[in-house]
């Protein structure tokens, strides 16, 4: 990278770098102040980077002793009051679920960097997959909304990095940063705006007394403001059930009151939470539903498409969760089709089939991992779909 | 609980009033069970400590001694089964004026939890974990654990238990622990003298409270009451400072050898090592 900076934590200038590189300085442009993490492909650069750079900035970077302890870790920092993440695949996401409903529980800021590979289980470690999409969603038990953005270019990895953030921090909660291995990996051109440029934005804290502070209280947007510990306000942290005070009640109208608010904060501020690309849609009778590495490939054969006269168009899911129903619902309403071309044998597919009602035709465009598709592939497909 | 109860016990004052946390009280914990007592101990060791209340953590696990967090009116932290440590870390590296305790049992850190604690112990991270060894999982209803000794009955052990135990101090020691110590539950002003001297040192230090657990442990051991059990402790506890902890594995029977036994200064904790990261990333690019 080169430097053209003055600040340490944001290096403004012009950059050629990778996906995991950019995703790193974009955690880092957004305050970040403590990464714990595990070694894993095709992650470990996010972490190789963050190890190097944090201490420039008067972060700190722990190396743990597995992806359990990492996202602890993670929690315990953020709860220590600052900023702080970790990166990991498929394999070591699926170590940290059950903390990820911890920091669900407990609306914990945090962000967790997810570049997928192929699965399951140990399956494709260097080769691409987009096959996480639904462990986000549903990985640990009982119900939470999650939020998950997913880069389709080396400057999204830097610029969605610091919207993770800040999501993490309106909204407290653990926000998963979903890239893929070819995105990751990936080399291209990376501006990094001046830092007065950058927009952050960090938790809400009290402003009331220790005395009169009810740290599960919230107001209107149901967001409750954060103590974190050293304040003064006696923070207490729970994974069970708990009331407004944080004090753990075991019963069907605490769950009732609690589970339904976390989940409650994301439903009700849907429409400012999704960002969405729509491309060469106004006209459109057959649309592409797409996102990361695929919506690359997605964009292509549109442009092909259009070429030879057929009024194809993308919608391109910038945010995956929450998941756009009202949006896709619109689209089944104008398009003949929408194709779902995806690294997995149909995640996203199933939510698009779901979100139209039965309006449309929904026909996926599968792979399940290792290579990514070819414009001229889905160019095929939206041809026989307009037969 | 009703409210009525709340009131009956607010009018009542307790001399750690301001330190446990208002409504919480009564605890769940048995009667006969050890771990009201220890609780007591660990809030006057952090008062005698001289720390300020304010920048004192206490992090539990899951399980009855992962309760004592949540009743303490400190900052604290009920967290995940096993989890803990990593957790406390996290806190802990991010303010080193923090105090950071982690109180949790010996299923909890030594089972699901041993990876952290053995990789906490070889870091010498910041922390003070005391461990209240019931040798069973008694809120889960009395299975046998990691610290359960050969012969011990237990829900899943019928045939008494046939794995060898750990031995807590020995881990802990052998794995970098720069204080190690171990008492039992009848030993309370040792044991607030043994848990200021682990609070007050930097680095990995590591206190076992052998306790007593009648109701999931005791019943099924001819050891049904509270009483019983302090008195088997008294019967067997052997006070040894310095003792080999390769020598001192608890046994049906056997004596149980209390003290401190590794007490080691000058190793640099893991918030040392990573002030000096920051100096030399400082450094890497020209600034103080």
């Amino acid at each position: 990278m080169s430097d053209e900076s003055d600040s340490i934590e944001v290096m403004t200038g012009k950059h050629y770098t990778t996906g995991n590189h950019a995703a790193a300085e974009g955690s880092l442009a957004a305050g970040c102040k403590f990464f714990g993490g595990y070694p894993i492909t095709p992650s470990s650069e996010v972490a190789e980077h963050m190890a190097r750079r944090l201490p420039q900035v008067n972060g700190n970077f722990v190396q743990f002793e597995d992806e359990i302890a990492s996202i602890a870790g993670i929690l315990g920092a953020s709860w220590g009051g600052v900023k702080s993440m970790t990166a990991t695949s498929g394999p070591g996401y699926s170590l940290m679920v059950e903390n990820i409903g911890l920091g669900m529980m407990t609306e914990t800021p945090c962000v967790i960097v997810n570049v997928q590979r192929g699965g399951p289980s140990t399956g494709l470690p260097t080769l691409v997959g987009q096959q996480d999409v639904m462990q986000v969603k549903w990985g640990s038990h009982g119900d939470y909304e999650p939020i998950a953005i997913s880069p389709s270019t080396v400057q999204e990895c830097f610029d969605l990095a610091i919207d993770c953030f800040n999501l993490s921090e309106k909204y407290r909660l653990p926000v998963t940063f979903l890239l893929d291995e070819v995105i990751g990996h990936m080399s291209e051109r990376l501006v990094i705006p001046s830092i007065e440029k950058i927009k952050i934005i960090n938790r809400k804290k009290p402003e009331v007394p220790p005395e009169e502070y009810l740290p599960y209280k919230a107001g209107k947007d149901l967001v409750p403001a954060m103590a974190t510990a050293g304040e003064g306000y006696r923070v207490m942290v729970t994974g069970l059930t708990h009331d407004e005070r944080g004090y753990p009640v075991i019963s069907a109208e605490a769950q009732e009151e609690n589970v339904r608010r976390i989940n409650d904060k994301i439903r009700l501020n849907k429409k400012k939470i999704i960002k969405l690309e729509e491309y060469m849609l106004d006209d459109a009778d057959i649309s592409l539903v797409s996102f990361g590495t695929s919506a690359r490939a997605a964009k292509g054969a549109v442009n092909r498409a259009r070429e030879k006269g057929i009024k194809a168009g993308l919608l391109r899911l910038i945010t995956v969760w929450p998941f756009p129903d009202e949006r896709i619902e619109l689209l089944a309403d104008q398009v003949k089709k929408i194709l779902v071309p995806e690294i997995n044998y149909g995640q996203v597919y199933r939510e698009v089939e779901r979100a139209v009602h039965g309006k449309t035709d929904v026909e996926g465009i599968f792979k399940l991992g290792g290579a990514i598709h070819s414009p001229a592939e889905i160019l095929k497909q939206i041809e026989k779909g307009v037969k | 609980m009703t409210d009525e109860n709340i009131k009956l016990i607010e009018s009542h004052e307790h001399p750690l009033d301001g330190y446990l946390r208002k409504g919480r009280i009564p605890h769940i914990f048995c009667p006969g069970c050890s771990l009201g007592s220890i609780m007591t101990v660990i809030v006057d060791s952090v008062l005698k400590a001289g720390f300020d209340p304010k920048k004192v953590s206490v992090v539990s696990g899951i399980g009855c001694t992962g309760r004592i967090a949540g009743y303490l009116n400190f900052d604290s932290f009920h967290t995940t089964h096993g989890r803990a440590i990593p957790f406390a870390i996290g806190l802990s590296v991010t303010d080193p004026e923090r105090k950071v305790i982690v109180v949790s049992g010996d299923g909890d850190l030594f089972a699901i939890g041993g990876n952290h604690f053995i990789h906490a112990a070889r870091r010498n991270a910041d922390i003070t974990v005391i461990c209240v060894n019931n040798f069973n999982y008694g809120m889960t209803g009395g299975q046998a654990g990691p610290t359960s000794y050969k012969g011990q009955f237990q829900s899943t052990s019928p045939y008494g238990s046939v794995e060898e135990p750990f031995n807590l101090p020995d881990l802990a020691a052998s794995c970098g622990a720069v204080y190690v110590a171990r008492w039992t539950a009848l030993d309370v002003r040792r044991m607030k003298d043994s848990f200021v001297e682990a609070l007050s040192k930097k680095g990995f230090t590591f206190v076992e409270v052998l306790g007593s657990c009648p109701t999931t442990y005791g019943r099924r051991n001819q050891l049904a009451e509270g009483k019983m059990i302090l008195d088997y402790f008294k019967k067997h506890a052997v006070l040894q400072h310095g003792a080999n902890t390769r020598e001192i594995g608890i046994e049906m029977n056997g004596p149980m050898i209390v003290g401190k036994f590794v007490d080691i200064d000058g190793r640099p904790t893991l918030t040392d090592h990573l002030q000096g990261l920051q100096e030399k990333g400082r450094a890497s690019i020209g600034k103080k």
